[in-house]
């Protein structure tokens, strides 16, 4: 008697819970339901964005090659031409056989992350160490994901979600709940947002060949050639592009930046001031100062936005200004800035978008669809098992409000396979009752009393729903390593489904039998 | 109430009928899938799906040529155009191949031409509800990703029940499950239901599931195997798979409860879940009485006589007995 209490007041307890982590009543005013919604319910944009790694690997060859080369400038070693091969790879050719110990002294210098191979006729190769690939590999993903949850924390979305997948875990994911600018979201996380301060050399010219014309046409091996936007001062009415030539090592990068805001020009016109912090003030005054009278081109993911002569000394202060920048433009350059360059581009692979109300149709056809199966289930039970049918249906109830409780204690999410879970749960929750009820009947065939036989069915039976039940879990569980979001929402849903229906098939199932024929007499058994 | 009284069907002698059956489904599912191809949803073959809501919902027809009229995605046969949702929600589903240089920069441009398109075609007021686009690269590692998952999933399987039961009927049970993938496929096939994220999860989950009823009747066996010493294997079997013929079936008829309702009234997107779930329990229930029980006979029966032939012939006419005892 005693025991039988217990066993009323642990399923009570239970199902108080499980409804009190479903709604709860406090703290007041009630929040309503506390089950978290996934993506595809409330609404929003699902991304999936491929890191290109290489574009991080390149980079490093390109600054330890051009490392190399001014060591090599410094020991006067002639006639040595530089080319960058593959990401991860870099030649020199033509080292004079006379230089040779000099050049291999100033590449010792310079770098400890290549391999040497030496070939024919001073010819070296230089190739990346595969622990330092696989280094920058995973340093460019880390910090791409870094990046981009800085700035989808700036555009102030609520509950977001990014994370690393992918066989070569090198993409992202990023989940933004009840955005409405999607195109807007996807420029601020997509965009390189590289800024370079570097040292105009000669320009701007109208075209590479005017621009090199003193040259005699070519690029000096420490130059580069960056096209830009002519300035409003020296264009009519249309845009027109201008070529720099420019020096390659840069005085300043992004990643001396330490903050950037929104902000006019002398014009009036809209533009992002940045200041830099210690390391770069440092940098960019010593640079400022003695380069007085020349240009220094700020170049924005390898365009020259603009390109000032240099009045005096500038510390830690510089301006972002082309003239053709709107309102909306700087705001968001100004947010990318602050939240640091991209260490590589990135390419989207996905895009998954929906809409408010494509969601909330999927929430009420997903309700009216559990109502349909739960009728069709409860009508089933109570023709086909009488009395017993309803002990069935109420053990159910029990499992729904503890499936639905333990997902919002769990905070796992609720997405729209996981509703097909929830239908499903009572499909194959009321499977554990069938099946106990049935050997009950067979107990009963077999000329046993009511009592023995509830006993026999209910224990009997245990073990076999034992192994469906985790032969079910086996597969969710590899679902759930399958899948993304929406899938995972379904094993997450299916599995608690399995485990509470366990619960409540077995203990309270039987615990509604025994409080119904405790201290009674009975010769007959409903079902 | 009861749906059998005392079944005693012998099973066994139809395991043939039952394995020709399954061939020629499997067979006609190949042969769809090799002349036509898999249907592919768009996670898997990559490409562009938009939803519109429309004030008044236009034909099919005049989307079609609103769309052909500016040659969106090169226009043609490949592109999709049908009601979406119920007949009140007035939306309308356009999708998309993939066509090429669409990835990276311009993912998006294939969904931003069909809003134009049906815009400048002035077919009422509509909004854009939903777009999904997918790069070719996220299919090719999600169908590795799914086809291990299920691997995973049956040797996860043979080894439980190989634990828990014997080897045979690990063996047993996994086969009927690898059947039932075969068969929903081919019936996916048959009606060119595309493989979506979705039909993916049901077919995992049809695989969980369709052990169930395998492990019943296992089960069963296993117990009937103590109970019924002298008999041969294939009466036990048979025993068995009659007992708990009943619940067999009606365990199959409450989740095709659950899962025809999902299909009914489950909105759109879980359609093709729903009608995996639908063949999958079927298929499973089927298999689970005429496969699994027909294997672990045959091996054990091949592997292990139970009794001397003689004990055999001596206690042959008290068979039915036996089996009355326990019904």
């Amino acid at each position: 008697m005693k025991n039988l209490r217990m066993r009323v007041l642990t399923s009570l307890v239970v199902l108080a819970a499980a409804a009190w982590f479903f709604y709860p009543l406090y703290p007041y005013p009630f929040e309503g339901v506390r089950l978290k919604l996934g993506l595809d319910l409330k609404g929003g944009v699902h991304l999936v964005l491929r890191v290109n790694t290489d574009d991080a690997l390149r980079l490093d060859t390109e600054t330890t090659m051009e490392q190399l080369r001014e060591a090599v400038d410094g020991k006067g070693i002639s006639g040595a031409v530089l080319s960058v091969v593959t990401p991860t790879q870099f030649k020199v050719e033509g080292v004079p056989q006379s230089q040779d110990g000099a050049f291999r002294e100033a590449a010792n210098e310079v770098q400890a992350s290549f391999n040497r191979e030496s070939g024919v006729a001073g010819t070296y190769t230089f190739s990346m160490k595969p622990n330092i690939i696989v280094q920058l590999r995973e340093d460019a993903v880390t910090q791409a994901r870094q990046t981009i949850e800085r700035r989808v924390n700036e555009l102030g979305v609520a509950e977001p979600v990014i994370a690393q997948t992918g066989a070569n875990n090198d993409q992202i994911i990023v989940e933004l709940p009840g955005i409405s600018d999607v195109a807007r979201a996807e420029e601020i996380i997509r965009s390189t947002a590289l800024l370079e301060l570097k040292m105009v050399e000669d320009g701007p010219g109208g075209t590479k060949e005017n621009l090199l014309q003193s040259r005699n046409g070519a690029i000096p091996n420490n130059m580069e050639v960056v096209p830009g936007a002519a300035d409003s001062s020296q264009r009519g009415d249309r845009a027109e592009t201008v070529f720099y030539l420019i020096r390659k090592v840069a005085v300043v990068t992004g990643r001396d930046l330490r903050n950037a805001k929104p902000t006019i020009d002398e014009n009036g016109r809209p533009a992002v001031s940045f200041s830099l912090n210690q390391d770069g003030a440092k940098k960019f005054g010593k640079a400022t100062g003695e380069n007085i009278g020349r240009r220094l081109a700020i170049i924005l993911d390898g365009r020259v936005q603009s390109a000032p002569v240099i009045e005096g000394r500038i510390s830690d202060e510089g301006r972002i200004s082309g003239g053709s920048f709107t309102q909306q433009e700087v705001q968001d350059l100004s947010l990318v800035l602050r939240s640091g360059a991209l260490p590589a581009s990135l390419t989207y692979l996905e895009k998954n978008t929906v809409g408010p109300t494509l969601g909330a149709d999927s929430i009420r056809s997903g309700i009216i669809a559990s109502a349909v199966g739960l009728i069709l289930i409860v009508v089933f039970m109570l023709v086909y098992y009488k009395l017993s049918g309803v002990n069935a249906v109420v053990a159910l109830g029990f499992n729904l409000a503890i499936l639905l409780g333990l997902m919002a204690y769990i905070g796992a999410t609720m997405t729209l396979p996981g509703i097909a879970g929830f239908v499903l749960t009572m499909g194959i929750g009321v499977d554990s009752n069938v099946l106990i009820f049935e050997r009950i009947k067979e107990e009963l065939a077999a000329q046993r009393g009511v009592r023995q036989a509830l006993d026999a069915g209910f224990s009997r039976v245990f073990l076999t729903l034992l192994d469906t039940h985790i032969a079910s879990l086996i597969s969710a569980a590899f679902l759930f390593q399958f899948g993304t979001g929406p899938i995972r929402g379904f094993a997450t849903t299916l599995s608690i489904g399995l485990l509470s229906n366990l619960f409540t098939s077995t203990f309270v199932s039987k615990t509604i039998f025994e409080l119904v024929l405790s201290g009674r007499k009975v010769q007959t058994l409903s079902i | 109430m009861q749906i059998f009284h005392n079944p005693n069907y012998d099973f066994l002698r139809w395991r043939w009928h039952a394995l020709i059956l399954s061939w020629i489904i499997i067979a006609a599912g190949i042969g769809v899938i090799a002349t036509r191809g898999l249907a592919l949803g768009v996670e898997f073959s990559g490409g562009t799906i938009v939803i519109l809501e429309f004030d008044t919902t236009p034909t099919i027809d005049q989307i079609r040529s609103a769309l052909d009229a500016q040659k969106v995605g090169g226009g043609g046969q490949n592109i999709v155009v049908q009601r979406y949702g119920s007949e009140t929600a007035r939306q309308v589903m356009v999708r998309l191949p993939h066509s090429g240089e669409e990835q990276g920069t311009s993912l998006t441009r294939t969904a931003d031409e069909v809003v134009k398109a049906v815009k400048d075609a002035n077919l009422g007021g509509f909004k854009q509800v939903g777009s999904q686009v997918v790069g070719p690269v996220v299919g090719r590692e999600l169908t590795q990703k799914g086809l291990w998952a299920t691997i995973f999933s049956l040797l996860g399987l043979l080894v439980y029940i190989g634990f828990r039961f014997r080897l045979s009927f690990g063996v047993g049970a996994v086969v009927a499950t690898f059947h039932d993938l075969l068969v929903t496929l081919a019936f996916l096939a048959f009606f060119r239901y595309d493989m979506s994220l979705n039909v993916i999860a049901a077919l995992l989950t049809v695989t969980g599931y369709s052990t169930n009823d395998t492990i019943v009747i296992f089960d069963r066996v296993r117990e009937n195997l103590r109970g019924m010493r002298r008999d041969a294997i294939g009466d036990v079997v048979n025993a068995s798979v009659n007992q708990t013929l009943g619940r067999t079936v009606i365990t199959a008829g409450t989740v095709l409860m659950s899962v025809i309702a999902l299909y009914l009234f489950g909105g759109e997107v879980l359609k093709g879940f729903a009608f995996t779930m639908i063949v999958g329990t079927i298929t499973g229930t089927y298999s689970s009485v005429f496969i699994a029980a027909a294997i672990v006979t045959f091996w054990r029966g091949k592997n292990a006589p139970r009794v001397p032939a003689a004990a055999a012939a001596d206690v042959a006419p008290k068979k039915k007995n036996g089996k009355r005892d326990r019904a």
